[in-house]
């Protein structure tokens, strides 16, 4: 499956399209990583456990639009857009959208 | 008395270590920033002025998520109550930008080019009275192989 955030594959050219798919996932950090954060508000710096589940939430969400453009016959996905919104304190909400598309 | 106590020990605990922590990361984003200067990024949405054909292409990402420190808090605390620039954030989200951008670049060392960069900013965690708590910065774009 090809992802590009561009209107269209560059080298390619696109077939057919097949509309907007999209993949969300929402997340809670555990109570622990919570903890170290409140701990790292005072210090400041990166919080590890935040970026890295933030990450495996994307890749999760991909996934799922990827199977969701896979069910209609698409073997890319085009103008893909990333969102992030925190939905209740300690949840954050990871939305992927783009457009589903069959190239040559 | 207990409570400026402890108010004073965090200030200066989050100055020092938020100091040395900052200072520490922008050097080393400095340094990888010269290491990748090779792979050139742009917002642009097509790749211009390149006659080689293109191989392949690929989404790549990168992020982090940075924390204030308790001394910035108070800094913007202040600032909000005079107004004008509150530079304590500015070094922050800068900071985490860079990290991401560079995160980004370092998740595809073969490619030739990033075009179409997007950058996206979010409040993760809100702290007391809707305050800055921890910023995740996410960077985004198409990485280009050439044959």
């Amino acid at each position: 499956m090809l992802l590009t955030n561009t209107e269209e594959i560059p080298g390619k050219k696109i077939m057919a399209f097949y509309g907007v798919v999209s993949g969300s996932t929402v997340r809670a950090k555990h109570v622990g990583r919570d903890m170290m954060a409140g701990i790292k508000n005072i210090f400041g710096g990166e919080l590890k456990g935040y970026t890295e589940l933030l990450q495996e939430s994307r890749d999760e969400a991909i996934d799922r639009m990827k199977s969701q453009a896979s069910q209609l016959g698409a073997n890319a996905v085009v103008n893909v857009r990333f969102s992030t919104s925190s939905v209740a304190a300690g949840a954050a909400e990871i939305y992927v959208y783009g457009t589903a598309v069959s190239v040559e | 008395m207990k409570q400026i106590i402890i108010f004073a020990v965090l200030l200066s605990l989050g100055y020092f270590f938020g100091r040395r922590a900052e200072k520490k990361h922008y050097q080393s984003i400095i340094e990888r920033e010269e290491q990748m200067i090779s792979l050139p990024t742009t917002s642009s949405k097509k790749v211009a002025h390149d006659k080689r054909e293109i191989d392949h292409c690929q989404l790549v990402n990168g992020s982090m998520v940075v924390s204030v420190d308790y001394f910035k808090r108070i800094l913007a605390k202040l600032r909000n109550f005079f107004g004008g620039n509150v530079q304590s954030y500015e070094t922050l989200i800068d900071r985490a930008r860079r990290e991401a951008v560079l995160r980004m670049k370092e998740s595809c060392p073969e490619a030739d080019m990033v075009i179409n960069l997007r950058l996206e900013t979010s409040s993760i965690t809100k702290g007391k009275k809707n305050q800055v708590g921890s910023v995740e910065v996410l960077a985004y774009g198409t990485a280009i192989y050439f044959l």
